[in-house]
């Protein structure tokens, strides 16, 4: 198969562009690609400061990566979740985020949950009822405040995360299943900050996954190939494999399935509901995040319920 | 001969002369769901199969790749 731009040998075929391209064509096309949504989408401008929420894998690398060869002004956040697994899980994600930092000299900030909080995800997992034993849902919420916190006190002006189409539509095909319609509302390129909240956007929102993990290899991105051992058999991964089954006999049917989606929600399909899971927010006492519970917020409520845990264990 | 196809950990062989893509379907890997890459470098799924070589494939969902009999699904040839 040949590169459709210069007839070199493809490297990959993206059928459902219907477009082959060399390796050099495309390391080109991805950023291409990126920068016209962040455009489309009005994600951020040129003097803009980005915080990349990076976990070492090939999508937050690749768009980090992405990021600077486009210019923009872009540090890392690494979140150490203490997770072992018996691989090392955490430390090894870590390591590639630090050696990927330091060879390309951008500015990697570490928060190691453990230190800042007293335990690590797992032992709090552990101590809480949240997430009947999975630490996936002390995991999600932990990292959600962690990242609000750092984008709002260092004074960044969006959060970029490195979702690709795969994600947003493995997300937006669970939600739609359950019909929850909070969660289809929110769903989007860009989550708008508000109140204390820093604005979210996924720059990689329209790349397969497919395309992003070529990225990372014809890049030669340092990427941990594992994902979290909390995450295997997770439900998420069953949608991305039964929508490949289906993308694979119609080319094209994620993203038309997502971009229709899109539509659908910008000509106001979930209006209804759009206000109502942000209407009422209010800050934390304890932290000062914003939150829709009349206290504090579940962030401070789970930790100090595993923090009081961990004393009375001792 | 045969060809070695490694995923993760795993090896399946199967007859040189055929197309990557008829390899994976034959061993139950949807094509869209690895990068096959030879030598270190990836080729599209219409590359055929030498006598003797080694494909690494590259699975695009971390932690994914499921054999086809967890989804009950099939593949169209």
């Amino acid at each position: 198969m040949k590169c459709r731009k210069c007839a070199d040998k493809a490297v990959i075929n993206m059928r459902q562009h219907k477009l082959a391209l060399c390796g050099p064509h495309f390391l080109d096309w991805i950023p291409d690609q990126t920068l016209r949504f962040i455009e489309k989408y009005r994600m951020f401008s040129a003097d803009s400061r980005i915080l990349v929420a990076v976990s070492g894998g090939k999508d937050s690398l690749g768009l980090w990566d992405v990021l600077g060869r486009l210019g923009f002004q872009a540090d890392g956040l690494y979140i150490g979740l203490g997770i072992d697994g018996g691989t090392g899980y955490s430390a090894e994600s870590q390591r590639k985020c630090e050696a990927f930092a330091e060879a390309h000299g951008l500015h990697l900030i570490v928060v190691d949950v453990a230190e800042v909080e007293g335990a690590t995800i797992p032992t709090a997992a552990s101590l809480t009822n949240r997430g009947k034993g999975k630490p996936c849902s002390v995991c999600g919420l932990t990292k959600r405040h962690v990242m609000n916190r750092v984008a709002r006190d260092g004074g960044y002006d969006v959060l970029a995360t490195g979702h690709n189409l795969d994600d947003e539509v493995a997300v937006l095909f669970g939600n739609t299943l359950n019909w929850a319609a909070g969660y289809l509302a929110r769903q989007g390129p860009v989550l708008e900050g508000r109140d204390g909240l820093a604005r979210k956007v996924k720059p990689f929102c329209r790349l397969y996954e497919r395309e992003t993990a070529a990225y990372a290899l014809v890049r030669g991105i340092e990427y941990i190939y594992d994902e979290c051992p909390h995450a295997v058999g997770a439900t998420s991964i069953y949608y991305k494999e039964t929508l490949n089954r289906m993308e694979a006999d119609r080319p094209g049917m994620k993203l038309s399935f997502y971009l229709a989606f899109l539509r659908a929600r910008q000509e106001g399909l979930f209006a209804e509901v759009s206000g109502g899971t942000t209407a009422n927010m209010q800050a934390c006492p304890t932290c000062g995040q914003p939150t829709t519970a009349p206290g504090q917020c579940a962030f401070c409520r789970t930790w100090d319920a595993v923090r009081a845990r961990q004393r009375v264990s001792v | 001969m045969t060809v070695t196809l490694r995923l993760r950990d795993k090896d399946y062989e199967v007859r040189a002369g055929m197309t990557v893509r008829d390899a994976l379907l034959q061993i139950g890997i949807e094509p869209d769901s690895v990068l096959p890459t030879r030598q270190g470098e990836l080729i599209t799924e219409d590359e055929i199969l030498m006598e003797g070589e080694h494909i690494r494939l590259v699975s695009v969902i971390s932690g994914g790749s499921l054999p086809l009999h967890h989804l009950a699904l099939r593949i169209r040839r």
